[in-house]
């Protein structure tokens, strides 16, 4: 791809069929404006940023066909209809760029991508999405009759199970290696049988999706191998700049650096976590005094917020130590978990400095038996989840919506409103990261502490 | 020290320490045996055999002062079983096969081609008995008693049917824990050689619990149940539930036994019905038939009785039988290649036990009560004939059954099928070869 300034880009149109999904397998051989190169990537972002809001309200797959569907329409339509496919290529060799930079950065477009293809795939046509599977050249093979006898009321009880009409008489299922189709695995979405995977036409876009993951995941490597040797120095005074701006004006910031670092301190906590920290960090610091314990996924998700909080290594390994020498020991906390919690602020292992979980990260985990982390509006039961907000000073009207957020699977508005409830004054950006709460909260309650004083 | 004293009286008092450690590791330990199980037929001869293979997997091992070795790695049995012998690890946990040896891991880049990453692991399944303190009354936290331990042969009997009959897998190696649960092996090439994310899939389709105390309702099933769950209901749990849970936990004895499982009915017309009838009757006028067997009927009739069309009520008797009994695993465990996981015949710190295999198709049979104990078998040694002419020491102790049991039914079969692997394999690539040679 060939990235020039302002001329009339020729486009050679190659025709990777019109009517298919692209492949994306290699930038195309085309002649790029710099104009465009922004332009379009930042459309495409709109997409992918409009399905990550909608990933995290919890749409359901029909919603979100619908809303792929608008978003493409209103972003991606060039005034020249032949050049649409370009710009959907060229859009996303850009974004390549751009986010394949980090690992949280690679994960996001990874996740964002996959999900955008899938939707297309399944707007797309019966012939198109045969035509697709050839491409992809899949190990999946049609099953006899035979088989489908056999194994007729089997995958009557999985069509049952998803409410989905029972097969036909003529309908068509692939038989494949169970492992190419892992999120049909995990949802039991599929007939398993000595280790393959009776697969409905329907279904077929879970393989497809798969592959095309992996295919951009290795991309993604290789893409970043390149932009650190060569392109980014190469291209220091034209293209990196645009692409260093791009990530950056939507994913927001991530709570790794925080400025404020050093100014919390423990004896502030148990105020702090009253006043300013929202329910699912509240929940997971009240357990942690209550039981001076909490388990893995507790310890990281509360550990990384409180270290964007401004909690310096130092004071968090007292904190933690404090807390555990009740339950476990000094000598047992110290040989099992300060390793854990210096690793967290990158002083031990890969020295990767992690950053504090945002809520979609928080939404989308799964706490089992004996955990107190995720997000309390998705998991708690109505009965506790009332009680809880109750507990942080939650009045009885805006209880009700909040309540009803969650009913329609809207947590993050159902902490926005808590959010709103607790200060008495609206957040118009809406929560999406536990420590976006915290440092609004400060900014609002701040100003009251230091008259006082 | 105590194997040389006078054979009368035999007093090797119960408990664990290094002493008698030593002498495991010195004479009861299989160590060629986890070597050959660990080379999955690279340390023979075939020009196929990979011998880097067994140098490029981890061991840990956990010291008594409870120094912990992480990334230890060994080129050939003699070093294998000469290190344990020296450093006589209160555990040793086996990690994955890297793609170099992790004692060069740090020669090499966290990114570019040459990365120090995992490329095998088994699949492998850690089930504890403490995830189930909320549906057992009989013990709770590290004590594990034959009322409770049912649970874990459930568990076995419900995962090992699917890996076998689901997934296709054939080498899988169930092993006690050594205090309060069981751990899986499922060693098949193709086992060994799945991603992360694939595991994920394999745990998540092993997944029926959600939720923990903050939520009311922790099996949920909002239609019909998929072919798996059928299989495991009909042909385990149910029995299991009705049979022997039941009673062997009273669940209904009591008005904080029963109100546990009323919560898990979503229908308030439904559990005020059963808690006036058990709130009054305090002795049922069936005084012959257990309360428990009894209220059950109940509840199931109720349930079934039709006139409730409520929604979320209709699979209400399967979700509580599930809720009691499915097996809970843990998800990390089996999610990630680069999870350690304890060796089989070691011997756990807190019980003495030691962890020996079990055997899935007669899971039912295993007492956790009556596992040798490291003293036991130090004893056994003792008062073993000394003029028993045998190849291996442990053939005279109680630890003989396992060992012969870890060969037979795991060792055996699966190097087979390693050596037939590595051979097809072969074959097929040297024909590759020469057709790609043949233009």
């Amino acid at each position: 791809m060939e990235i020039v300034r302002s001329q009339r880009s020729r486009t050679n149109t190659p025709n990777d069929s019109v009517s298919t999904l692209p492949l994306y397998r290699y930038a195309p051989q085309l002649e790029v404006r710099l104009e465009d190169f922004e332009v379009f990537a930042m459309d495409r972002l709109r997409v992918l940023k409009g399905i990550s809001d909608a990933l995290a309200r919890g749409k359901r797959p029909e919603e979100m066909e619908n809303l792929v569907r608008d978003l493409w329409k209103a972003n991606m339509r060039h005034p020249e209809a032949s050049e649409d496919v370009n710009k959907d290529i060229i859009s996303h060799f850009v974004l390549r760029l751009v986010y394949c930079r980090t690992e949280d950065l690679r994960k996001w477009f990874l996740s964002m991508e996959t999900a955008l293809y899938r939707y297309r795939f399944l707007l797309g046509s019966s012939e198109a999405k045969r035509a697709l599977m050839e491409e992809f050249d899949l190990p999946c093979k049609a099953i006899s009759r035979t088989e489908f006898e056999n194994a007729k009321e089997k995958l009557e009880q999985v069509a049952r199970s998803f409410d989905q009409p029972l097969p036909t008489a003529d309908a068509i299922f692939y038989k494949v290696p169970f492992e190419e189709v892992p999120e049909l695995v995990a949802g039991r979405r599929v007939y398993i049988h000595k280790g393959h995977a009776y697969v409905a036409m329907h279904q077929v876009v879970s393989l497809v999706v798969t592959q095309f993951r992996s295919n951009l995941s290795k991309a993604l490597i290789l893409t970043n191998r390149k932009w650190t040797s060569t392109i980014r120095e190469q291209e220091k005074d034209r293209l990196t700049p645009i692409v260093e701006a791009l990530s950056m004006s939507y994913l927001g910031p991530d709570y790794s650096q925080t400025k404020e670092f050093g100014e919390i301190s423990i004896k502030d906590l148990d105020q702090l976590a009253r006043s300013s920290f929202p329910l699912c960090m509240r929940h997971l610091f009240d357990k942690l005094r209550e039981d001076h314990h909490l388990k893995h996924g507790g310890r990281m998700q509360l550990g990384l917020f409180l270290k964007g909080v401004g909690l310096r290594m130092e004071d968090a390994l007292a904190f933690w130590k404090a807390e555990f020498s009740h339950k476990v020991g000094a000598e047992r906390f110290d040989k099992e978990y300060a390793y854990s919690i210096r690793h967290n602020y990158g002083k031990e292992g890969k020295r990767t400095d992690y950053t504090p979980y945002s809520c979609q990260k928080i939404i989308s985990s799964t706490p089992g038996v004996g955990d107190h982390h995720g997000c309390p509006y998705r998991h708690f039961s109505e009965e506790n989840l009332r009680a809880a907000l109750g507990r942080m000073g939650v009045g009885s009207r805006a209880m009700e919506d909040v309540v009803d957020k969650v009913r329609n699977r809207h947590y993050q508005l159902a902490c926005t409103l808590t959010f709103e409830a607790v200060h008495s004054s609206s957040c118009d950006a809406g929560i999406n990261h536990p420590n976006q709460y915290f440092s609004d909260s400060h900014k609002i309650l701040q100003p009251k502490v230091e008259i006082v004083i | 020290m105590l194997i040389d004293g006078p054979k009368q009286g035999n007093v090797i008092p119960d408990g664990f320490n290094p002493n008698y450690l030593k002498v495991y590791y010195g004479r009861l330990f299989p160590h060629a045996d986890i070597f050959k199980w660990m080379s999955y037929g690279n340390d023979g001869r075939h020009p196929a055999c990979d011998k880097s293979y067994f140098g490029r997997r981890e061991f840990s091992f956990t010291l008594d002062n409870d120094i912990y070795l992480r990334f230890q790695s060994f080129n050939s049995e003699s070093e294998l079983e000469n290190s344990i012998k020296e450093k006589c690890p209160s555990k040793i946990d086996i990690g994955p096969v890297y793609s170099v040896d992790p004692a060069k891991r740090h020669a090499y880049a966290q990114g570019g081609d040459n990365v120090f990453a995992p490329v095998e692991r088994e699949l492998i399944f850690d089930i504890d008995i403490t995830d189930y303190d909320d549906v057992r009354y009989c013990c709770s936290g590290a004590d594990v008693c034959l009322e409770c331990w049912p649970l874990m042969t459930v568990a076995i009997k419900v995962i090992d049917t699917a890996l076998r009959d689901d997934f296709g897998f054939d080498h899988i190696l169930w092993v006690y824990s050594g205090r309060r649960g069981v751990h899986c092996w499922v060693c098949d090439g193709k086992a060994r050689r799945l991603t992360n994310e694939q595991r994920g899939a394999i745990a998540d389709y092993f997944r029926v619990y959600k939720g923990n105390e903050n939520s009311n309702k922790k099996v949920s099933f909002p239609g019909p149940l998929h072919p798996f769950l059928v299989r495991s209901y009909t042909e385990v749990l149910r029995e299991f539930f009705e049979e022997k849970l039941l009673l062997s936990q009273n669940l209904f004895s009591t008005e904080e036994r029963y109100e546990k499982i009323l919560s898990m009915i979503p229908d308030e017309s439904v559990t005020s019905e059963l808690r006036g009838k058990w709130q009054e009757n305090r002795r049922s006028s069936n005084s012959k038939e257990d309360i428990n067997f009894f209220r059950w009927e109940q509840l199931k009739n109720t349930l079934q009785s039709g006139k409730q069309k409520v929604q979320g009520l209709r699979r209400c008797v399967e979700e509580i039988v599930f809720a009691f009994t499915y097996p809970r695993l843990d998800m990390e465990v089996s999610k990630h290649r680069n999870h350690l996981l304890k060796a089989p015949f070691c011997v756990h710190p807190k019980t003495g036990r030691v962890c020996i295999p079990i055997d899935p198709k007669d899971c039912e049979e295993f007492d956790p009560t009556t596992v040798p104990t490291l003293s036991e078998l130090l004893r056994e040694l003792n008062t073993g004939d000394s003029r028993m002419d045998v190849d291996n020491e442990w053939e005279k102790t109680s630890l003989g059954k396992s060992i012969r049991f870890f060969r037979s039914s795991f060792l055996q079969p699966l190097l087979k099928s390693c050596k037939e692997e590595m051979e097809s394999g072969y074959k097929a690539k040297i024909q590759q070869t020469k057709n790609s040679l043949s233009w």
